[in-house]
């Protein structure tokens, strides 16, 4: 992957690296050429590692306290939050970490749509993108069924009944899914299960998208293509380890203002109800992250139609890298498209909050407009935008706008070997 | 630059837009000064000491609170009794325990690391003795209701004679703040129902206000160790934020690139 | 120029090293709790004694009953026990200690039924001493004051702290 090679100073080391190539690797890392004008939205990646890793290890130690049986889920939840040695804090780590992951996952994503990340030759990275999302959404779901609170049991009852809406096979389908007639103890044993087993496939697909991700390297905000490494790129350690760091500590003050201050407050109180399979709340609704894909689903008056409808709201995201023909990355040089984007942003909010609200009357309505909507930006907007639009000029290089000379530069990297020598 | 600060206000917009809609058709609720609200906010021991006393003379009858032990009274951070007060107040409750060497399930006074006596044996019977209706398990019940302790405490006193015309079944109430504005429960606190051993005179809304404040509590014991937690946690984020800052300045400054 | 240039690693130099000590000092502190939600929690702690009902022990009966989660013996004494158990030599000792520091009513002796050795549970009653207790898995016997007299235990049966509330009921712990 490296263009060039490297060779272990110490004899142990080139001993070591020439059985198991991990210093190669650990130094195509550092060396890493990152395109030196990212900004601060391309930090998002570090604190999604940052998230995965801090939920896998919340949740392994969650894992040692909580006990998956329909009798027993609720009680020890509380055992938790009362009796463990920080239980609550890891507990509420865990909690609020979730939603956590979706912003920085929504951003990082966002981020990819502004600047045409998805675009070739990073196809990949994005695939693998959206699988994790996808994954994401359903170790989020699953971990949302185990404190057996009233929203864990009908949350499970209603996105696991979407599977009846298959024809014929819907409802052996279903009863698969729960073990047996109903969400019961058999339902939350395996969803315990899996959602232990989720995040490792996640943490999988996280090495697979960044493999991909090195093999063409970093797009950039004018997205176009670098040299690399050039005077147009900086190596990744410690320019953008220390600018990751620095957003990373900003991300954590948020994250650090809900855990300790209002840590219930992204969540339903109901679900400080043990889940009761005789009442229904009055209003059930899913975690804000999956807001607009609930509104998609309720605004298809066909129970089939708005499980496909869903679904496919998730799918067209995987084709995006096709579906969008312009030859131009970044929307700093698509003046149409900057608009749309900026249309699709606030659709995808009117679709959250009206997953939010009681599916009747101008909600439904303004639900459904907004849910053929986000079809017509990918489906139809996007491919004619492309042939139509009139793009800015893309200028070739970055540093000329960037920089006066580049003897500076030579200077610094001067530097910077000392630095690494010494 | 125009276009992140629109990102931005969109995406906290979005954050707070699954909370916002809270509203209800009910009135609003009565707002009180908690003392546990604020950013430092701590419980206030003499309110928690009362607000125990109410629960075990008025609500323990038919609320239980499974998820407490009596040695969560002397615990830091709650309505902190002494160990032997506490130990006194177990002694009142009898527990079963057993089987003892003759197989036979016997009742003892409880210790301190026993959970709260319940009211009911089981569900069935707690639906049985109140007309159909359970009344639910109170130790977590102020975060399992929208609006959290000013709900509570507004149920408390929100019982009203209904508006004309509106039918009530036997057994049911007419409470302004309930959702629905029916309720099984009838009213409890009428003034000095309790009789407060540091004298503090039982009004209604003292009860309410002591019985909330315990709730408070109950539902989340460890409040005073997060906000005291979370003022040192955010405290060290800024210094390190801080700190990386500069060092991030001084990194990129050897390239001379605007971070 | 070349003083700025002297200048300026120091300052970076400074900077640095404070903002990595402060960043190991924060990992640290929230490593912490990672460690600690093993340890005995609250409710665990909350169980550390136990009351034991001995009135209906006979002498010469011994009972097992659960501390902590692990077996303890309380053993009611007859004379002959206790005569037996005090006329020893010490110097006839692996582990050499009085039956008077290890039973303080001489007529009940309370151990943890834990052998010494690799944790077994001991049988009562069984092995080379009268009224004392031999471990099956790896034949360390035991005498009637629960020292170890022979086999590859390294020392006597643990006395946990215990006291009598009254004349019928033992506090462990």
């Amino acid at each position: 992957m490296s263009s060039h090679e490297y060779t272990p100073k110490s004899k142990f080391g080139k001993w070591f690296n020439d059985r198991l190539p991990l210093l190669t690797l650990a130094n195509h890392l550092t060396d890493y050429p990152t395109p030196k004008n990212l900004n601060y939205w391309w930090t998002f990646g570090g604190i999604l590692t940052f998230c995965l890793i801090t939920q896998i290890i919340t949740g392994i130690v969650l894992g040692m306290h909580y006990i998956a049986h329909a009798d027993l889920a609720f009680a020890s939840v509380e055992h938790i939050m009362r009796d463990v040695n920080y239980g609550w804090l890891i507990r509420y780590v865990h909690a609020n970490g979730a939603s956590m992951f979706f912003l920085a996952v929504y951003i990082h994503i966002f981020r990819a749509l502004y600047y045409g990340s998805y675009k070739s030759p990073r196809e990949m990275i994005w695939i693998i993108g959206m699988l994790i999302y996808f994954l994401m959404m359903a170790t989020a779901f699953l971990g949302y069924v185990l404190p057996w609170g009233q929203m864990s049991f009908w949350g499970a009852t209603v996105i696991t009944n979407l599977f009846s809406a298959i024809p014929l096979i819907g409802e052996s389908i279903t009863n698969w899914l729960w073990g047996g007639y109903s969400v019961d103890n058999p339902t939350l044993t395996r969803f315990f299960s899996l959602h232990y087993l989720f995040p490792f496939l996640i943490l999988g697909l996280v090495i697979l998208h960044i493999w991909a991700l090195h093999v063409p390297g970093n797009n950039n905000p004018i997205g176009i293509d670098l040299k690399k490494p050039s005077k147009d790129t900086v190596p990744f350690h410690p320019y953008i380890v220390i600018k990751d760091l620095f957003a990373l500590l900003i991300f954590l003050l948020v994250f650090a203002f809900f855990v300790f201050y209002s840590p219930n407050i992204l969540g339903h109180s109901d679900n400080y109800i043990e889940a009761n399979p005789l009442v229904t709340p009055a209003h059930i609704v899913p975690e804000w992250y999956l807001l607009p894909f609930y509104a998609i689903l309720r605004s298809v008056p066909d129970k089939l139609l708005g499980v496909i409808a869903m679904f496919a709201a998730i799918f067209v995201l995987v084709i995006l890298p096709w579906l969008d023909t312009s030859k131009v990355r970044s929307a700093l040089f698509r003046p149409i498209y900057k608009q749309f984007y900026w249309f699709l942003v606030a659709d995808v909010l009117i679709l959250g909050y009206m997953g939010a609200m009681p599916a009747e009357g101008t909600y439904l309505l303004i639900a459904r407009v907004a849910t053929a909507y986000y079809f017509i930006h990918f489906l139809i907007i996007l491919p004619m935008l492309g042939k139509k639009e009139k793009t800015l000029e893309v200028p070739l290089s970055l540093t000329e706008p960037v920089l006066g000379g580049s003897a500076s530069t030579a200077m610094a990297r001067d530097d910077l070997k000392l630095k690494s020598l010494g | 630059m125009i276009n992140l600060l629109k990102f931005k206000i969109i995406i906290f917009l979005f954050l707070f837009s699954s909370i916002s809609f809270a509203a209800e058709k009910s009135p609003p609720l009565l707002k009180q000064d908690w003392s546990f609200q604020s950013f430092f906010g701590k419980f206030d021991r003499g309110s928690l000491q009362r607000g125990y006393q109410v629960y075990t003379e008025v609500c323990s009858s038919c609320h239980s609170m499974q998820y407490l032990s009596y040695r969560n009274l002397a615990e830091k951070g709650g309505p902190e009794f002494s160990l032997e007060q506490a130990k006194a107040i177990a002694s009142n409750f009898e527990v079963t325990d057993g089987p003892n060497s003759d197989g036979e399930m016997f009742q003892r006074p409880a210790k301190l690391s026993d959970k709260f006596v319940m009211p009911y044996s089981n569900i069935e019977e707690a639906k049985l003795s109140n007309g159909g209706a359970y009344p639910p398990d109170m130790t977590v019940l102020l975060k399992a209701r929208k609006g959290g302790a000013d709900y509570i405490y507004s149920v408390l006193l929100g019982y009203e004679d209904p508006p004309e015309g509106m039918k009530l079944d036997d057994g049911v109430y007419y409470n302004k703040y309930m959702y629905g504005q029916k309720i099984k429960m009838p009213k409890q606190l009428y003034e000095d129902l309790v009789t407060y051993a540091d004298g503090t005179p039982a009004t209604p809304e003292q009860m309410a206000k002591d019985v909330t404040t315990f709730m408070a509590w109950t539902a989340e014991p460890k409040l005073e160790e997060r906000h005291k937690f979370g003022f040192r946690v955010i405290i060290y984020l800024v210094i390190l934020t801080i700190l990386v800052y500069f060092s991030m300045k001084k990194i990129w400054s050897r390239i001379e690139t605007k971070v | 120029m070349s003083d700025s240039e002297k200048k300026k690693p120091n300052r970076r130099d400074f900077i640095l090293t404070a903002t990595t000590a402060a960043g190991a000092v924060g990992v640290g502190a929230a490593v912490w709790p990672l460690i600690d939600q093993m340890n005995p929690d609250a409710s665990v702690k909350a169980l550390a004694s136990t009351e034991v009902d001995i009135s209906s022990v006979q002498p010469g009966q011994s009972i097992t009953v659960l501390w902590r989660g692990k077996p303890v013996f309380i053993k009611r004494r007859t004379k002959e026990e206790i005569d037996s158990a005090r006329n020893v030599n010490l110097k006839d000792l692996k582990h050499p200690e009085k039956d008077e520091d290890r039973a303080k009513n001489p007529e009940w002796l309370v151990t943890l039924g834990i052998c010494t050795h690799l944790g077994c549970v001991p049988l009562t009653n069984k092995g080379d001493y009268e009224g004392g207790w031999f471990c099956p898995c790896h034949g360390s016997h035991y005498d009637t004051s629960g020292r170890i007299r022979s086999g590859p235990a390294p020392t006597n049966l643990e006395v946990p702290e215990y006291k009598f509330v009254d004349s019928n009921t033992i506090k462990i712990g």
